[in-house]
């Protein structure tokens, strides 16, 4: 139902896409979301077992918050081409509403949480004040819930 | 005992490994760790000069720099992470 993972390899958008569709009768909404690399090619160096253990936290944050009947997470490390897949987030709930938050919740929390650091050709990608900021309104609205 | 000590991107470069182990007898600030580790070489000194730009992972969890550090724990510093 939860998939979570860290890899080298190239991921298939309909496969990930048909898993989450397939899981239960009850699911109605799949959202799908994929980041991938622009401009030119990077490197993706990573922390491997504390990206398992962030993300499967967050997973279990996005659990908490909406009714999420599965999820996926996957992120690439090592040499990336333009245009190649580098993070697939997807959700699946009976309403849309819960898909789609949840997706950009996970989203926001791996900018930030995630220990994944990017060099393209010119050296080190800086780190991104709006990034933060994406991540930290998830907070500010908690206690709304 | 030891602690382990991981650093990544540019961190990781400017040290000139990805892993080392030092010898650690009692808990230490996280602070006074790094403000140890800059004596090593002229690479550390270069790379953890600036707290400011770094980021720091006690045991796989981020940890600020007043938290604790034992003996056996594993330490990483890098710089804020740029995934997704």
């Amino acid at each position: 139902m939860f998939r979570i993972s860290v890899q080298a390899e190239r991921f298939d958008i309909a496969h990930e896409h048909a898993r989450l569709s397939g899981l239960a009768p009850r699911v109605g909404a799949v959202v799908v979301f994929t980041g991938q690399v622009r401009d030119e090619p990077l490197m993706l160096d990573h922390y491997p077992a504390m990206a398992e253990r962030q993300i499967a936290a967050r997973l279990a944050d996005a659990r908490a918050r909406w009714p999420l009947l599965g999820a996926t997470v996957i992120h690439r490390f090592g040499p990336l081409d333009v245009g190649e897949g580098i993070v697939l987030v997807g959700t699946a709930s009976a309403h849309r509403a819960a898909a789609f938050e949840g997706a950009t919740f996970l989203m926001d929390w791996l900018k930030t949480s995630a220990p994944f650091w990017k060099k393209g050709a010119s050296g080190w990608v800086e780190a991104k004040a709006s990034d933060d900021a994406a991540a930290a309104r998830w907070i500010a609205t908690e206690g709304e819930d | 005992m030891a602690v382990a000590l991981l650093y990544f991107a540019w961190v990781r470069e400017q040290v000139g490994t990805d892993r080392e182990e030092i010898p650690l007898e009692a808990p230490l600030p996280l602070r006074a760790l790094v403000e140890a580790l800059r004596a090593r070489s002229p690479g550390h000194g270069r790379a953890l000069a600036d707290l400011s730009r770094l980021r720091a992972a006690v045991n796989q969890e981020f940890a600020g720099w007043d938290a604790p550090v034992r003996p056996g724990d594993e330490v990483a510093i890098f710089p804020p992470v740029t995934g997704g």
